[in-house]
């Protein structure tokens, strides 16, 4: 009998997709146990967000037999597993890109041409934020600070980061990529010390710019 | 007198990070040394006296935090470092972990000394993952070392220091609910009282510290407190890393005095406005502080004085906009950040920050009505005040300050049902939309 009529129900939850059956490689296995020993033994579940990490990275995203992997490696429920997925953002329950690309759209960002970057990104790939391209190759994604607003606008394209990226640069930037996968990116310009000597070198005192910009 | 920098010395030459580097020209792990021939309590009293104040965005004395961990406890007790750097405009933690990260681990040891610690949880956020390995790395040379793992250089003190990644969440930045995502749970916030220092993670006493706080430590110990107070206005001691963003010509993170004003910092250390045009108004410590004014530039960017002149120094992120920033796109801006991030335990925060960005959203677009304005005002005054952690407040902040200062824009807007200031560098088609 109904109770209720069916729009009544319009709740959007989506179960994650079962996928195939999933197990820690034996070296993603050796990782979590090792990591799992920063813990109290009763305090397993502060591993949570490592052994998520390392099933991503295994299979690119989550499904739900990844997740009760989880739960049994933790010793919860999976329930309380999905719980912590659908609350990150940096986990995806669906098959991402090879390359996710991370725009930062806030507010530092915004004020030197991020709205533009996602968009000639966007039209380069003919797809739009939170979408993945045909071939696989590209997810684009808005993302919130990212934390190098002195280096905007900054892409984080899976653990690696653009900086600086402006709309005229985009479609070199994916041709880098799709040639030499995450080389291409300039990563963190704080690791490129000669850069980062030179011009700020010679300042002295007063004013001194500890990690200035270009 | 000239600020000689002491957080950031050296950052910028090859190999800052390395242990080596900073045993030999930064006096490595002397303060460590020293805080072990100390009595805790005596570090505890010592930071005290130093007024070194939490540079994560509340400014609460450090000393304080760390006298209030109970020690009369059979639990063990932790401390957590919070590097969950996400409030927007914010990157100086970014700087100190990458370029001299051994200064937080030798902040970490001496911290977990004083308050009895045998285990410190460095809680670095998700997107940090190039940050990470380098601080893992560093980590593992420190214990080589000798200057973390089992009786630490023969005093016969243990501690462990690990690194925990977050996921994406900037709530996880709040102290509690810091804890709860290091428990493995959702990152929200918990009831207080108990405060960590009594119940904090696995219900022990534990103190949460940031980043830049706890790389003051072991100046402190080194140094001593006068030194440090000197370095300062009154109650405003101790060196400050200022993250300065936005139409700067020079953006990037300086360490400077809390003496030096916001004139200062934007003009000379930052090198003055993009194309010399006018600024129009600052955001002087991360997303969640109200605006300041061009002729408040003068204020000397100290916690006191911030706060005297309306705003807060918070987190010490300036963001500086010149005329041709729409004070409406701002506030929509920083909404859909915070209905992103808000994380939906409190009704008034989870509901209001999503009306308060459709409403902004609505204006922006030209489609507002006369009556959206109080209904702005409205609503962001449910949410402050109403919400169990300060998040709440912050996500009204733009709001309120926006309308306050700017309220003829938001009238432009609805009045010529158009977005009366639309920038070069904004995008050229409407970005907003409903909830997505």
């Amino acid at each position: 009998m109904e109770y209720a009529p069916a729009a009544f129900h319009a709740s959007t939850r989506a179960l994650p997709e079962e996928g195939s059956p999933f197990a820690f490689t034996p070296e993603n296995q050796a990782k979590f146990d090792a990591n799992v020993a920063r813990y109290p033994p009763e305090q397993r579940k502060s591993a949570i967000l490592y052994a998520l990490y390392l099933a991503q990275g295994q299979q690119g995203y989550l499904t739900r037999a990844a997740m009760r992997h989880v739960a049994l490696q933790i010793g919860c429920t999976a329930a309380e597993v999905e719980d912590v997925v659908s609350y990150y953002t940096m986990f995806f329950t669906k098959p991402v890109g090879r390359y996710v690309l991370n725009v930062c759209r806030t507010l530092s960002c915004a004020l030197v041409g991020a709205e533009r970057v996602t968009e000639a990104l966007g039209d380069a790939l003919g797809i739009k934020p939170g979408e993945t391209d045909p071939t696989g190759t590209f997810t684009l994604i808005e993302v919130e600070c990212l934390g190098a607003c002195d280096r905007a606008p900054v892409v984080m394209v899976n653990d690696g980061w653009q900086e600086r990226l402006s709309p005229e640069q985009v479609s070199q930037f994916l041709e880098a990529l799709r040639a030499r996968g995450e080389a291409a990116l300039s990563g963190c310009h704080l690791r490129r010390e000669k850069q980062a000597v030179g011009s700020r070198q010679s300042a002295v005192g007063s004013g001194q710019p500890a990690v200035g910009g270009d | 007198m000239a600020y000689e920098p002491v957080l950031t010395t050296f950052v910028t030459e090859p190999n800052s990070h390395t242990l080596d580097f900073y045993v030999s020209r930064r006096r490595g792990y002397e303060g460590l040394r020293k805080a072990l021939t100390l009595k805790p309590n005596d570090i505890i009293e010592q930071v005290k006296a130093s007024g070194l104040r939490g540079r994560g965005g509340a400014g609460f004395p450090t000393g304080l935090k760390w006298q209030f961990v109970l020690k009369d406890t059979p639990k063990p007790k932790y401390l957590c470092c919070n590097a969950d750097e996400s409030e927007p405009g914010t990157f100086k933690d970014h700087v100190l972990m990458e370029r001299n990260p051994h200064l937080l681990i030798e902040g970490c040891a001496i911290a977990c000394y004083a308050i009895g610690a045998k285990v410190a949880y460095i809680y670095i956020r998700g997107e940090f993952y190039h940050v990470q390995q380098i601080l893992e790395a560093e980590i593992e040379k420190a214990y080589a070392a000798g200057y973390l793992g089992r009786n630490i250089l023969g005093s016969g003190f243990d501690c462990d220091v690990y690194v925990h990644r977050g996921a994406g969440a900037y709530e996880a930045g709040e102290e509690t609910a810091l804890i709860e995502s290091l428990e493995g749970k959702r990152a929200q916030p918990r009831i207080k009282p108990p405060f960590p220092a009594v119940s904090g993670l696995y219900q022990c006493p534990t103190a949460v510290n940031n980043v830049e706080t706890l790389c003051n430590v072991p100046l402190i110990v080194l140094h001593g407190a006068d030194w440090f107070t000197a370095l300062g206005p009154e109650k405003n001691g101790g060196p400050k890393l200022f993250c300065i963003s936005g139409h700067v010509k020079r953006p990037g993170v300086y360490e400077a005095s809390m003496h030096t004003t916001l004139r200062e910092l934007i003009d000379d250390h930052a090198g003055g406005m993009i194309d010399d045009r006018p600024l129009k108004a600052i955001i002087p410590g991360g997303s969640s502080v109200p605006l300041l004014l061009p002729d408040q530039l003068d204020t000397p960017a100290s916690f006191d004085h911030v706060q005297k002149a309306g705003s807060l120094l918070g987190s010490a992120g300036l963001i500086v906009m010149n005329d041709t920033v729409c004070m409406v796109w701002l506030a929509m801006n920083l909404l859909h950040f915070y209905r992103h991030e808000s994380c939906g335990k409190c009704t008034p925060c989870r509901e209001g920050s999503d009306w308060l960005y459709r409403l902004l959203a609505r204006i922006e677009a030209g489609e507002g009505q006369p009556k959206d304005l109080d209904l702005l005002f409205g609503v962001s005054n449910n949410i402050v005040g109403k919400t169990l952690c300060a998040f709440g407040d912050a996500a009204a902040t733009p709001v309120l300050t926006t309308m306050k200062l700017f309220r003829h824009e938001y009238e432009a807007h609805v009045r010529e049902g158009r977005c009366t200031l639309p920038a070069g560098w904004r995008a050229s088609r409407p970005v907003f939309a409903g909830a997505h």
